[in-house]
């Protein structure tokens, strides 16, 4: 077996894991600012009354994002140490940075915005509001500008050792792949935030629990919810295919299976990919269309994989392919949901559709799918490279830890995220159950 | 500007022993020092605006060695893997204790979470202690610069080693002594009602047994590594960090004495910082000993990383610092009055 098997397994299972929790994090602190902010104006007092309740939430979710977050960062050094020698130099500036400037600011204000509303005047609360919608923006660029080095490595050099050194900060600070997948990663997790949200007002309403904050719940939900899912689609989602297939070429063959190349290149809506046999089964195909997307123009070439040496291929076609596909097609159906949520909202009929209402409330893990199925995408696709063109990821793994040992710490995580999924779950349903009405909190402590 | 790296480096992670230490000692003490529902939510009320911003020194301290010393930091945490999952799991499991307890008023659900508090944060200074004590020990690096370690072997302080062997181990708990005595002036200081007076007491015996394992964990660190004692009068820094230590000491007893809870707090962080300096100083410039042969230690010069990255990092570094410092001013001056325990949902 590869050796770089199990930590490579290690690895995806922690960050998919966290992942889910983040995303609603980063997600709600937009929506949570936005609603501190309208609290503020006269009259706006139903939305403080609002932001409360997600408050609570958030809470919840951001220990969550906190405990399983510290793995990620200490794997880099014991699963691969390989990487982080060769790296180091580069992405030990966003790692740092992330610590320095996003986790103290989030850190040092979260116990008051989740316990200090009785205790700080308004505007210091809100401005608590502020601090973590900014230091988790910013914790999300540091990440994605760590990742985006290792799809498309911008300002370094490779020394005749190997290692890789930082020659021009600004130029990988600011890695143009960096900006374009960070503000498509910052709106789908302003989707998954806002599909929570109407979710949470929809249940509500379907219960018979009816208040001012369950419609704003509803409304700023399917607001934002239309919003985000149109400019994570486009322009950043059509920005971020169109990096690919100009740096990533074989990533993106292997999104769509497209294994010979040429012009007026089809897109593939539905099939199943048969590596083996180098073909689409059962293809619902529009021709053209991929030139289009990816190029510009329905005539460009699109190289397919059989233009690229086997051992460039990334490794798992199939897994990249169909979660490129349930991204985009999710993606899509988010669009068509909140654009009939929002037209309903408009004509003030939303709150007494009860078949919308039901979707509206089913649909809130699809987003945690939509999400996981595009870091599927960006993280497969890289393959078979750790660092685009510079290094292979069996090259990365710390040479001297047994896949043993790698297999036995990823057994202790499952065990220990299962438990503490369960309890996440028993939290969060019983915040629910207390009703949309949150008290106002008193930090007795202070 | 590798000293200064490693001067960054050693600074940090003593910000993250003194201010994590306390609520880690705290954790690991309070089913002694608190005995009822409302005395614990004590405790947790004068821990829980920090502990998270307290921890994050550790990844910042991580970070800070990751940009200035990648060979250090991929070789030390690949060399010690599985006591580096037994620390995450311990911070997992802690974090989710502080957080989760006070959500739910059922006493099974607290008094099980109370237990994995305490649990987790008494091994966390037992494995911290014993990762210092295998840095001094040393560690059996290849050419290439890596090394495996096994969580024990024989539990003698020579090849093969362990993670854990008596010397390492001993180290463990010296510092499992150190941090709960801290965490106990920590409480003394800044909890209300019983909580700080048993505390006051328990602090001040956790420190005798400290006067006590001092001198014995130093016989023990000059039999295991004969070269770190030898440098110590050549090292002006390390000598000024031994006087801070045996102030603290003196300090602590002084203003325990005279119920002075501020005082006896800022001395138990002068100790610290005191043993941590002069540790640090006398293990310069190494970072990584090598137990098998000198040459193959990984030191400051040769895990550094590029200068001109170095350069670059201490741009960032030196604005960043101040905020950092800035905040917790911030904190302390918001809850500089005695923690009382929370309402029901209303705190922690």
């Amino acid at each position: 077996m590869d050796p770089a098997f199990w930590h490579r397994l290690q690895f995806a299972f922690t960050v998919t894991y966290h992942y889910l929790f983040p995303q609603l994090t980063m997600g709600l602190a937009l929506l949570i600012a936005v609603m501190k902010t309208l609290g503020r104006r006269p009259g706006g007092e139903v939305w403080n009354d609002a932001a409360r309740f997600w408050i609570r939430i958030f809470g919840i979710n951001f220990a969550m994002g906190v405990v399983t977050g510290l793995p990620m960062e200490f794997q880099f050094g014991t699963n691969w140490g390989g990487f982080s020698r060769v790296a180091g130099n580069v992405i030990g500036h966003t790692l740092g940075m992330e610590g320095l400037f996003a986790f103290f600011l989030e850190s040092s204000f979260l116990a008051l915005l989740v316990w200090g509303e009785k205790r700080l005047s308004r505007t210091a609360h809100w401005l608590c509001s502020l601090a973590l919608f900014f230091g988790s923006w910013l914790s999300g660029y540091l990440i994605v500008a760590t990742n985006s080095f290792m799809q498309h490595p911008t300002g370094h050099v490779v020394g005749a050792d190997g290692v890789v050194r930082l020659a021009d900060f600004a130029a990988f600070v600011l890695n143009p792949w960096a900006i374009a997948a960070w503000v498509h990663t910052m709106m789908a997790a302003v989707v998954t935030g806002s599909f929570v949200m109407a979710a949470v007002g929809a249940f509500y309403l379907l219960r018979g629990t009816d208040a001012p904050v369950v419609r704003r719940f509803l409304g700023l939900g399917v607001t934002a919810g239309l919003l985000a899912s149109l400019i994570v689609a486009f322009p950043t989602g059509d920005h971020q295919a169109k990096l690919v297939a100009r740096h990533q070429p074989a990533a993106l063959a292997g999104m769509e299976g497209r294994f010979e190349s040429g012009p007026y290149a089809r897109i593939t809506l539905i099939g199943q990919p048969d590596v083996a046999k180098r073909r689409i089964d059962n293809p619902l195909q529009v021709p053209g269309m991929l030139s289009f997307l990816a190029f510009g123009a329905f005539h460009s070439d699109v190289p397919g994989l059989a233009a690229y040496p086997p051992d460039t291929w990334p490794d798992n076609i199939e897994l990249l392919y169909y979660a490129f596909h349930v991204m985009v097609g999710l993606g899509t159906i988010f669009i068509g949901i909140m654009a009939l949520a929002a037209l309903m909202l408009v004509r003030g009929k939303l709150a007494g559709n009860r078949p919308m209402l039901w979707l509206l409330m089913l649909a809130f893990p699809f987003p945690y799918i939509a999400t996981t199925a595009g870091w599927m995408t960006a993280e497969l696709g890289r393959q078979p490279w750790l660092i685009y063109g510079l290094m292979r990821t069996r090259d990365g793994v710390s040479p001297l830890v047994h896949p043993g040992s790698a297999l036995f710490t990823l057994i202790g995580f499952a065990g220990l995220y299962l438990v503490l999924g369960f309890l996440f779950v028993f939290l969060i349903a019983r915040e629910i159950s207390h009703g949309p009405v949150a008290v106002a909190q008193e930090a007795r402590y202070v | 500007m590798f000293e200064l790296w490693y001067g960054i480096v050693s600074v940090m992670l003593a910000a993250y022993v003194v201010l994590d230490g306390f609520d880690l000692g705290a954790g690991a003490l309070h089913l002694l020092v608190a005995r009822n529902d409302r005395e614990r939510r004590t405790v947790l009320a004068a821990i829980g605006p920090f502990w998270d911003a307290n921890e994050v020194w550790l990844l910042a301290a991580g970070g800070a060695l990751f940009v200035a010393f990648p060979r250090a930091l991929s070789a030390g945490l690949s060399g010690f893997y599985l006591a580096i999952f037994l620390v995450l799991w311990s911070l997992i499991l802690r974090g989710v204790a502080i957080e989760f307890r006070s959500h739910v008023g059922d006493r099974l659900w607290r008094g099980f979470w109370d237990v994995v508090f305490s649990i987790a944060s008494a091994l966390l200074p037992v494995l911290f202690g014993a990762a210092l004590g295998n840095l001094i020990r040393g560690v059996p690096l290849t050419h290439d610069g890596w090394f495996q370690l096994t969580l024990f072997t024989t539990f003698q302080p020579h090849d093969p080693v362990g993670t854990l062997d008596w010397y390492t181990v001993l180290a463990g708990v010296f510092s499992l002594v150190t941090l709960t005595g801290h965490g106990a002036l920590y409480l003394f200081w800044r909890a209300s009602g019983p909580v700080g007076e048993r505390a006051r007491l328990m602090g001040t015996r956790l420190y005798i047994l400290l006067a006590v394992l001092w001198p014995v964990t130093t016989l023990a660190t000059a039999a295991v590594n004969h070269d770190l004692l030898a440098v110590l009068p050549h090292r002006p820094l390390a000598l000024v960090g031994l006087v801070l230590a045996l102030a603290g000491m003196v300090g602590v007893f002084v203003s325990g004495a005279r119920k002075s809870a501020g005082a006896a707090f800022i001395a138990s962080s002068a100790f610290i910082t005191g043993m941590l300096v002069a540790t640090a100083g006398c293990l310069y410039p190494v970072m990584l000993r090598s137990t098998t042969d000198p040459a193959l230690s990984i030191t400051a010069q040769n895990a550094g990383a590029s200068p001109a990255g170095l350069h670059t990092a201490l741009g960032w570094w030196v604005i960043g610092f101040p905020i950092v410092i800035g905040y917790f001013v911030l904190l302390f001056r918001l809850h500089r009055s005695k923690a009382v325990a929370a309402e029901d949902g209303e705190g922690y």
